[in-house]
């Protein structure tokens, strides 16, 4: 396993430099909303091959192909949907840095938003139960005094 | 009472993630399946390495179960495998070579060095068919069954021990 | 001789501190359980001699870098003879092993600093405080010996020159990026150490808020600091522009940062009020597991990423073993020991308290959320669910909208007071500033860009809505003073540390939202003679040339850069360097540093015919990210200079009394309003 590994990073580090620094390309585009798609598109998709880089700045030969087919996809007409797909279809669902909602994904995009919910509800519950603890544990004229000296270096 | 008993929850709510974290430990981050297991071989239309006017397309892998091995002769890992490819060919195992990213003239140049396992290599020098397959990298090794389909994908160096425990049973299982 | 042995110096040196931190993490908590002074008299010449050995430690593997020792496995592989001597004293951090070493350097200052500092804190509570800390070190050093050992020798084979430190950690940035980081990672150890203290003692009261803020504020300031270098290292060095990408390493050190943030708001309310005393406490172990499970993550190999160490699973599964363990025990003393209710603090709907607790609550929703995001891929995979990438597009989605909700809150908290306002009080303060935010964030993005953003008209309007009720408060609070001037000094230096924690984040996201969608990037084809326009500048190659540096050789573009026709005329010099000893190439940047822009200017690849590819990108209001971190961070610093704290530590007498109080009552909390009044 670990000779497996270590023959795979030798592999990839000799795929990897051999064409560093390859990053930079020119490309026409027909008008800025294109450009635009196509700098979105490859800025969400992850390079196969590299750590953890989107393939519009990796250097690694794979993220050039990828680029190069994305922009002749955009030539062609296709739609964004269209082009993720052709993508995910070769290289797995692993490419997108944005995952899709499906089963597997629900409680990533779920959770956040229910804890919001949730954090709503803590919200609510908790100041109600201290409006009331406040109420009955001070009297009018201790509430006074106490407001007075909360209150003293904020008004100084 | 109960509060307490809440809290207690805190440290195995923890101890949970933290069994997933120790699972994560054995595991290799960068390996995957490739997307295109359990699905047909897609279709290219290429020549050959070794003459240029021989096209071939996917109905080279009908018929038999073929390993196809993607390979280039930059790729040093692939060099260190070829021995192994050797063995499986005498094994009586159909090879199909990917010549990937590379020239003809460099990649005859490493059959002749390294010696040929392959039945035909298919000459793919902008790697458009490596891109259909999601190769990301030479080598890359891919099972193909009697009817075209991918059955088993193998990433990076083919060792003699994955040769012995993945690759022949993975062969066996789909003659 | 004594020269040759330096490594084994360092290595013994190790030894003693370990065996010294042994004796720290057993003998004082022994003897706070036991009430033996003598026994808890071992904390601090522990602490001393530990800081001592681990400094001992690290001087010898300094050494051996300046000394180009490449008998020592750990400086042939990270160094080489032709490194300049400022990049082989930082190699020393720019790795695995040597990395480990500077955090266990700074956990032992840190904890000889908690002991030297803590002289007037009652003694068992200074004793359970050394006996955690020494706990804790115990942990790292143990890791460092058992694991990382920097000092492993390559005998008797040893190579001739170093492999040399990886090009991308060759710079500034670098120097000082790690040390800030670790200082914060580092510094919420000694708040864990108070908290855990705290519990086991039973002793949760405005005095222990009191000692706890400044050192949880100077954690949190060097982790701001470490995050916002971190930040714009990636932003010069990467060659990409980008400043932020979500990375695991990225959002290990924004954990444990925003229960920090949380932390800081929640030791707030704890000493003014009294109240969220168990909550300060789970956020103080919170923060310093965070900050565990940051380096689990990083040095682990469980996940991928750009900046991962070298992974090695053994390594990997010793820090989880440190975090399961430090978290498990923590959480359970919290559960067990955590102090009852047994009393509210009341507080209205419309005041400071209730903000803060909303505040806490938001920032907490943001660490599970990237949490979550960070650590899912991996649950699928060892669900066997398949492999999926959490990345930019996720977090953004999620972090920009919790961001903007908490934003209309933090206009609101400077201004409430604590417990109740009324709301006809809030809208005559805050009216004006809302109207103006509005008016103002919907306006500015037509003057400055002409293209309406609606992205940016919402950052602005958030960054005006947290500073425009600040200067009015500011009026409000100077207006019985003889002069403007006269009523700003008379304010507290906590209340300016507020002021520049909250403009510092208003800053940032300005910094944020402008650039993300104003940014302009040209990807153009130059040779000497082409000139080419990007916003207004005119970037003129006149000269191809090569050079050779210290370690590497590279070929250079001279650009001459002018603005309009009359502007001022600068020179950009981008190169492409290989460095020799590991035959790497890479991409250095042309930056021109502006406070509305930056000029940046990227080298790609020959593209025969003498032309080279070239990246221009015009990135506005860059700089206002990290200006917005500086200035968070000096605010924290300024709020513990304040003279309360100082008063503190003079006045010995008055705070033993108040920590001898025992807390958790209305008599307490009304003591430490009259310490702090």
């Amino acid at each position: 396993m670990a000779l497996i590994r270590l023959m795979l990073t030798i592999a990839l580090l000799a795929l990897a430099s051999s064409v560093m620094a390859a990053g930079i390309e020119i490309r026409e585009f027909d008008d800025p909303v294109t450009e635009q798609r196509y700098r979105d598109l490859t800025a969400s998709m992850r390079c196969p091959l590299c750590e953890n880089q989107a393939i519009d700045d990796s250097d690694a030969p794979i993220s050039g192909d990828m680029r190069e087919r994305v922009y002749q996809l955009l030539q062609d007409g296709q739609s964004d949907i269209e082009i993720v797909n052709h993508m995910v279809q070769r290289f797995g669902e692993y490419i997108l840095y944005n995952p899709r909602l499906e089963n597997r994904t629900y409680l990533l995009w779920g959770l956040p938003i229910a804890l919001v919910l949730l954090g709503v509800v803590v919200v609510v519950m908790m100041v109600r139960a201290r409006r009331n603890a406040s109420a009955k544990a001070l009297s009018a004229e201790e509430r006074a005094r106490l407001d007075a000296l909360i209150n003293r270096e904020r008004s100084s | 009472m109960t509060r307490r008993l809440l809290l207690l929850l805190l440290p195995i709510g923890f101890l949970g993630v933290a069994l997933f974290l120790y699972q994560g430990l054995g595991r290799d981050p960068s390996h995957r399946d490739s997307a295109l297991m359990a699905r047909q071989f897609p279709a290219f239309e290429a020549t050959t390495l070794r003459d240029e006017n021989r096209q071939v397309d996917q109905t080279l892998l009908t018929g038999d179960v073929t390993l196809v091995n993607v390979w280039g002769e930059w790729c040093p890992a692939c060099k260190q495998e070829m021995p192994q490819l050797l063995e499986l060919a005498d094994q009586g195992i159909r090879m199909v070579g990917i010549n990937y990213r590379d020239t003809r003239e460099k990649g005859l140049e490493f059959l002749s060095e390294f010696g040929d396992p392959f039945d035909v290599n298919v000459f793919d020098p902008e790697g458009s068919l490596g891109f259909d397959l999601g190769v990301y990298g030479a080598p890359e090794t891919f099972l193909v069954d009697a009817n075209g389909v991918i059955r088993y994908h193998h990433k990076g160096y083919v060792s003699p021990e994955d040769v012995r425990e993945r690759i022949l049973p993975e062969v066996e299982k789909w003659r | 001789m004594f020269i040759k042995m330096i490594p084994e110096i360092g290595h013994f040196a190790l030894v003693i501190a370990l065996l010294m931190a042994v004796i720290q993490a057993v003998m004082p908590l022994a003897g706070a359980a036991t009430r033996r002074p003598l026994w808890m008299a071992y904390g601090h010449p522990m602490a001393t001699g530990q800081f001592f050995f681990v400094a001992i430690a690290y001087v010898c593997l300094t050494s051996s870098y300046m000394l180009d020792d490449f008998s020592v496995a750990n400086v042939a592989n990270n160094s080489n003879s032709l490194l300049p001597w400022y990049y082989k004293f930082s190699a020393v951090w720019g790795n695995h092993e040597g990395s480990v070493l500077l955090w266990s350097l700074m956990l032992a200052g840190w904890g000889y600093a908690a002991s030297v500092f803590s002289g007037d804190l009652p003694r068992d509570m200074v004793a359970r405080v050394q006996g955690i800390m020494g706990m804790v070190c115990v942990g790292f050093l143990l890791f460092i010996l058992m694991t990382s050992n920097p000092f492993e020798r390559l005998l008797p084979n040893m190579p001739q020159d170093g492999a040399d430190l990886n090009p991308l950690l060759q710079d500034f940035g670098l120097v000082i990026h790690p040390p800030m980081l670790y200082m914060g990672y580092v510094g919420f150890s000694v708040v864990f150490a108070f908290a855990i203290a705290a519990l086991l003692g039973g002793r949760l009261d405005a005095a222990w808020t009191r000692w706890a803020r400044p050192w949880t504020n100077v954690a949190w300031a060097f982790l701001t600091v470490g995050i916002a270098l971190g930040s714009w290292w990636a932003y010069y060095e990467l060659g990409w522009g980008g400043w932020w990408f979500w990375d695991p390493v990225e959002n290990a050190s924004l954990l444990p940062w925003l229960t920090g943030t949380a932390l800081v708001h929640s030791l707030a309310v704890t000493e003014k009020r009294g109240s969220f005393k168990s909550w300060t406490v789970l956020l103080a172990i919170s923060t310093f597991s965070l900050s565990l499970m940051g380096t689990f993550l990083v040095r682990s190999g469980v996940l991928t990423s750009v900046h991962a160490f070298a992974n090695d699973p053994s390594r990997g599964f010793f820090i989880l073993m440190l975090l399961a363990i430090t978290v498990t025990l923590s959480l359970l003393i919290f559960a067990l020991r955590a102090p009852r209710v047994s009393h509210k603090v009341g507080f209205n709907w419309l005041s400071r308290d209730s903000l803060l607790l909303v505040n806490n609550i938001m920032l907490v929703i943001m660490t599970v959320t990237v949490l979550l995001g960070t650590v899912y891929p991996l649950i699928l995979d060892s669900l066997g669910l398949g492999k999926i990438s959490v990345g930019p597009p996720y977090f953004n989605a999620l972090f920009v909208p919790l961001t903007v909700l908490m934003c209309m809150f933090m206009g609101l908290g400077p201004i409430a007071r604590w417990k109740s306002m009324n709301a006809s009080e809030l809208w005559r303060k805050l009216w004006l500033s809302g109207a103006a935010a509005l008016v103002l964030g919907g306006v500015m993005p037509l003057l400055y860009g002409g293209e309406w953003n609606v992205w940016v008209s919402l950052g602005i309007v958030s960054a005006l809505w947290i500073v425009l009720p600040i200067v009015r408060d500011l009026f409000d609070k100077t207006r019985h003073a003889s002069s403007f001037m006269a009523g700003l000094r008379r304010l507290s230096l906590a209340y300016w540390g507020m002021v520049l924690g909250h403009v510092g984040i208003a800053v940032t996201i300005v910094g944020v939202a402008v650039v993300s969608n104003y940014n302009i990037e040209r990807n153009v084809r130059m040779s000497p003679g082409t000139t080419v326009e990007v916003a207004g500048y005119q970037f003129t190659m006149t000269e191809l040339t090569n050079r050779r540096g210290p370690n590497f050789l590279a070929d250079t573009s001279i650009i001459q850069v002018q603005r309009g026709d009359a502007g001022r005329s600068f020179v950009m010099r981008p190169e492409k360097r290989l460095y020799i000893a590991t035959g790497m190439p890479m991409t250095q940047v042309a930056l021109r540093p502006g406070l509305f822009r930056d000029l940046y200017v990227a080298m790609g690849e020959d593209l025969g015919d003498g032309s080279y590819a070239m990246r221009v990108q015009y990135k506005p209001f860059v700089r206002w990210l990290w200006l917005g971190g500086l200035l968070m961070a000096f605010g924290g610093i300024l709020a513990i200079v304040d003279k309360r704290y100082r008063r503190a530590v003079s006045r010995k007498s008055s705070a033993k009394a108040a920590s001898a109080t025992p807390g958790a009552s209305t008599s307490g909390s009304a003591t430490s309003k009259e310490a702090t009044v």
